[in-house]
């Protein structure tokens, strides 16, 4: 291996190049905008005046925080629907005038008057959500009428009612110390920000009513489609912006005690500009109650340090509308462009070397060398099946396979004219095997590994594994769990093909030919799933030896099979069987000469072996040249050979023309027969195979070894 | 190209138009001081340069924007035309400055909405607020300018002069209307903002140039802002720029939805905005003479752009299959 290759090898072995893209397909990283600008202008007014960002400064802004983070939340929610809610500072001006009103003027107790003043904002939030929710009006223009509406009404309250509200005509201790006490030197109305916060994070990520607002407000359409009570959730993300603006101005009127016109005058933007800052989206469906704290920390610290630096008139809100402008600016731009730059990143090709290809040509005494025994096989549910990956048949005789419309279809013995749906699980089910006691087990693509016994009920074994500690995706869930087999003492063992790609871009999976894919075993005795291979090529196909205590595996780029002893004295050892295939292996199973059949699901090129030698090649063609142009393995062929357990190849059999089967993923025999299926497939195909034992069933060979 | 009325029997602009004779008829018979022919005269002329603001609304939110720094624009730029000519400069210069100042916002409105692809409503907001933080920092001293600077007569004239005994300023807002109209109506350019306040991506994919038309469009509405607040400055010599901070532009929004031009972009022309223009004319001059507090006006005009805003959603109903994402 010359230097230079070597060095490649290496740098792609150490260096995590699938680490960034891995971190951009993270929820969390819409906050790091946020908090770079938080650091940014942190750093940059503490350059300009120290004591602008001094913790004596910013503990002072507390009070203030509160209200601003309340009003914020609320105007999170009602974004994160599709809305906006530009009354706030209106209803914030209105209860504000309400409890000062009712507990200084009319002297009712606090508890009414803070009471009567949250249900005023509500009442408000309560009509703004009927006119959106219900009648379907803009939620732009709408709240800016209520908005004058109500601040015309609480400056004609003003006007007869401004001085007598300002002076109390009875005490509290609760309102004291709502105005003037501290717990713990933290002052109560922060808390109560606090509060609502966790809560309001708690209601979008873990409750029904969160979940249907970042539903609708992802896409309106799909929700009301999807039967989500669309305008009932809207309505309510009013009725809450409304509440949470009210108490806010609660605390301000325990903060000041006073009403003036100018009060909430402007709250709306400071509401939005910190919604946006945060990272929340105009037009919805994308935020955080911790993009909203964030937001509103930096509209704070910005908005005071500009009064604090004593800039001219007009200067506040010049500064709110340069940021609100910014902010609207990369959020647009980020939302529009993280996708692109997601999938031009994400793709991270890694280096790797396949042994040397063997020959296939007619003549060449090659074990695979090309024959045409595939040409003339019978077909079954010719254009009615969809996306046989794995076909089966039980001891009846019955067929099974899974299809792409997530069904596992029967065809029934003994001439396979007839079908129905066995089950319906909902992902395609890929893998398929009996257990000894009869009852399917399915692997399904992004669900996990399923039962479904003879009487057909489905029952989920297992759909996540324990998670490794230094991967960034979460790799605990299953993405593409591949093929299955049982072990004589009923453990599960399961290939899950790639955790960085879903069923629908597996094939990219091979421009990265990294160990993406890993082995897992579920004990259903004990309910544990855990890793127990980890970093394979495409782990595929598994089947058990008849020892019964190591099973064959396929790993699909790496172009080999692999024995794995998971018990004896052996245990824990990796052997490969075969090192060099001259296709890509999928699914392997038993048959009856003792030996193991291994479906080929497409053939190596020289192009795409010499591009495995080189990763930025690939790299350079998934950033630059259409995916319908990429340079993948090729999948037009259809192969199946049958190994002894040692790797020695017994027989192979090929469909030349590619017409009846190409990239088979599976076959299985049964008395006699050899059955072919093709996850892209519209077919499944029989083929007899000459001098085979017509008796033999895969059911009564692991039979004869069970436990 | 003309699905610019609605189908409805019963249009808002019939209703709307009704309503206006209805409260035209009401005060004619009731108040004495209604009638007055300086009374008709003063209610044209007030009500004119709202019109004339609705124009420039009515030619944003049919492009599927909005304008919202229209009324900044009328207010900063014509106080600093009138500071310039104070310190001296030639007053035509001093317009010129005026003109190009209005046209820079409205171009900094456009590629913001264009461009950077802000919603028009956000990049018009921040842009008003911009406008008046700059111009009121950096380019003025006081908010209130008066004219101290001698100027032609014919300044005076465009605002408080009279041709025919109709005071100048409807005859300027019967020609914005006109002009408007031709544009809207004839020009390859406003036949091209319809379709794309229709369809914005179906405007696209058949060839429309969208951005610069973007760009022509919120120049238009600064332009016809500022020439509002020339006529406003003449006529009676100074200009208020807090009336930027005001709620006037809600009052502009409405003289334009409430003649019934839709929100959604691709409908009304010039003479929706005249029946709300007549509507509001109406309303606002018989409040006034009703001596209805500013508050009380506020409230009774809100009411009323609620009601035109719900009847616009019935009219124009809002289809949850074809509706736009994030459209707010």
């Amino acid at each position: 291996m010359s230097l230079r290759s070597t060095l490649s090898r290496l740098r792609y072995r150490y260096f995590p190049d699938h680490i960034l893209g891995e971190i951009l397909s993270k929820t969390w990283i819409d906050n790091a905008i946020p908090v770079a600008i938080l650091v940014l202008v942190l750093a940059g007014l503490g350059l300009w005046d120290g004591d602008l960002v001094s913790l004596r400064s910013l503990t002072g802004m507390a009070p203030q925080y509160a209200e601003t983070l309340l009003v914020t939340l609320g105007m999170v929610f009602v974004l994160l629907a599709g809305g906006i809610d530009l009354s706030v500072g209106s209803v914030f001006a209105l209860s504000n005038f309400i409890v000062l009103a009712l507990f200084n003027m009319l002297g009712l107790p606090i508890g009414v008057a803070i009471a009567a003043a949250i249900l005023a904002g509500g009442l408000v939030g309560a009509v703004n959500g009927v006119l959106i929710g219900y009648l379907k009006l803009r939620a732009f223009l709408t709240t800016l009428v209520t908005m004058i509406i109500v601040k015309s009404v609480v400056d004609l309250l003003l006007l007869s009612f401004a001085v007598r509200i300002a002076t109390p005509v009875t005490t509290s201790t609760f309102w004291d110390f709502l105005s003037f006490d501290t717990v713990f030197g933290i002052p109560p109305s922060i808390l109560f920000a606090i509060v609502c916060a966790v809560v309001g994070h708690i209601m979008l990520t873990r409750l029904r009513l969160g979940w249907r607002i970042l539903a609708v407000g992802g896409s309106r359409r799909s929700a009301y489609n999807a039967g989500l009570p669309v305008r009932r959730t809207i309505a309510l993300t009013y009725v809450m912006s409304g509440m949470l603006a009210a108490a806010a101005g609660v605390l301000y009127a325990a903060r000041l005690n006073a009403a003036g016109s100018d009060t909430g005058v402007g709250l709306e933007i400071v509401a939005v500009t910190a919604a946006v800052v945060g990272g929340n989206s105009l037009g919805g469906g994308r935020g955080s109650v911790t993009k909203a704290v964030l937001g509103a920390i930096i509209v704070l610290v910005v908005t005071n340090s500009v009064v604090r630096l004593g800039l001219p008139a007009g200067g506040n809100s010049l500064a709110l509308g340069v940021i609100l402008l910014l902010a609207v600016v990369i959020d647009v731009k980020w939302v529009k462009n993280r996708g692109k730059l997601l999938s031009s990143v994400y793709v991270s090709p890694a280096w790797m070397q396949l042994p040397a290809c063997p020959p296939t040509a007619e003549g060449s005494g090659s074990p695979y060398a090309l024959n045409d025994k595939l040409a003339d096989v019978q077909l079954i549910g010719l254009g009615e099946i969809d996306g046989p990956e794995d076909p089966i048949l039980d001891e009846a005789g019955n067929l099974y396979a899974g299809t792409r419309h997530g069904d596992i279809i029967r065809f029934h013995a003994p001439d396979f004219t007839t079908h129905e749906v066995f089950v319906h699980i909902g992902g395609h089910p890929l893998g398929l095997t009996f257990d000894r006691q009869g009852n399917l087990l399915a692997c399904v693509a992004g669900m996990g590994v399923y039962r479904i016994t003879p009487e057909r009920e489905i029952l989920r074994l297992t759909d996540q594994t324990n998670r490794s500690w230094l991967s960034v995706i979460d790799d605990s869930r299953m993405r593409l769990a591949d093929d299955l087999d049982v072990a004589p003492d009923g453990r599960i063992f399961f290939s899950e093909a790639t955790i960085r790609f879903d069923m629908s871009d597996w094939m990219v999976d091979a421009l990265e030919a990294r160990g993406n894919g890993r082995i897992i075993c579920h004990d259903p005795a004990t309910g544990r799933t855990r890793t127990i291979l980890p970093h394979l090529r495409f782990p595929n196909g598994i089947a058990m030896c008849r020892d019964g205590q190591s099973f064959l595996f396929a790993e699909t780029w790496g172009c080999s099979i692999s024995r794995y002893w998971f018990d004896g004295p052996r245990a824990g050892q990796v052997e490969v069987v075969v090192a060099d295939l001259p296709g890509y292996p999928d699914n392997i199973n038993r048959a009856s000469d003792g030996g193991y059949w291994v479906a080929l699901v497409g053939m190596r090129t020289p192009a795409f072996d010499l591009m495995l030698t080189n990763p930025a090649l690939r790299k350079r063609m998934v950033e630059r040249v259409a995916p319908d142009e990429w340079l993948f393995p090729n999948m037009n062929y259809g192969c199946v050979i049958r190994i002894d357990e040692t790797g020695r190849v017994t027989d192979c059999l090929w469909d030349r023309t590619g017409r009846n089967h190409p990239m088979i993923t599976s076959m299985r025999e049964h008395r006699g027969w050899l059955y072919l299926g093709g996850v892209s497939n519209n077919r499944i195909g029989r083929y007899r195979i000459p001098g085979a034992d017509p008796d033999w069933t895969a059911a009564a060979s692991y039979r004869g070894e069970a436990a | 190209m003309m699905a610019t009325r609605t189908r409805s029997p019963l249009s808002q602009e019939m209703i709307v138009a009704a309503i206006a004779a209805l409260l035209f008829m009401a005060f004619f018979l009731t108040q004495p001081v209604f009638r007055t022919t300086d009374n008709l005269l003063s209610l044209l002329q007030n009500v004119s340069i709202l019109g004339i603001l609705g124009l420039g609304m009515a030619l944003s939110i049919i492009g599927r924007g909005i304008d919202l720094s229209i009324v900044t624009v009328m207010a900063m730029s014509s106080a600093w035309v009138l500071q310039l000519a104070n310190s001296g400069l030639p007053l035509g210069l001093a317009l010129l400055a005026g003109l190009l100042l209005s046209i820079a916002v409205g171009l900094v409105n456009g590629a913001l909405i264009a461009f950077l692809e802000v919603p028009a409503i956000f990049a018009t907001l921040a842009v008003a607020t911009l406008n008046y933080g700059v111009v009121r920092t950096a380019l003025l001293d006081d908010n209130l300018v008066y004219l101290k600077a001698e100027v032609p007569g014919w300044f005076h004239a465009i605002g408080g002069g009279a041709l025919f005994g109709i005071p100048n300023p409807v005859l300027l807002f019967a020609l914005v209307c006109l002009l408007l109209h031709l544009f809207l109506r004839y020009d390859i350019a406003g036949r091209f903002l319809y379709a794309m306040g229709e369809n914005p991506a179906a405007a696209r994919i058949t060839g429309i140039a969208n951005r610069p038309l973007t760009l022509l469009q919120y120049a238009i509405c600064s332009v016809i802002g500022f020439g509002a607040g020339m006529i406003l400055a003449s006529t009676i010599g100074s200009v208020e720029t807090r009336i930027a901070r005001s709620t006037m532009v809600y009052d502009v929004i409405l003289v334009a939805v409430i003649g019934g031009i839709g929100l959604s972009g691709g409908k009304g022309g010039v003479r929706n905005v005249i029946i709300g223009t007549a509507l509001i004319g109406v309303l606002l001059n018989g409040m006034t003479i009703l001596n209805t507090p500013y508050t009380v006006q506020n409230i009774i005009k809100s009411v009323i752009l609620m009601l035109a805003i719900v009847a616009d959603s019935i009219l124009n109903p809002r289809d949850e299959q074809t509706s736009q994402q994030g459209d707010i």
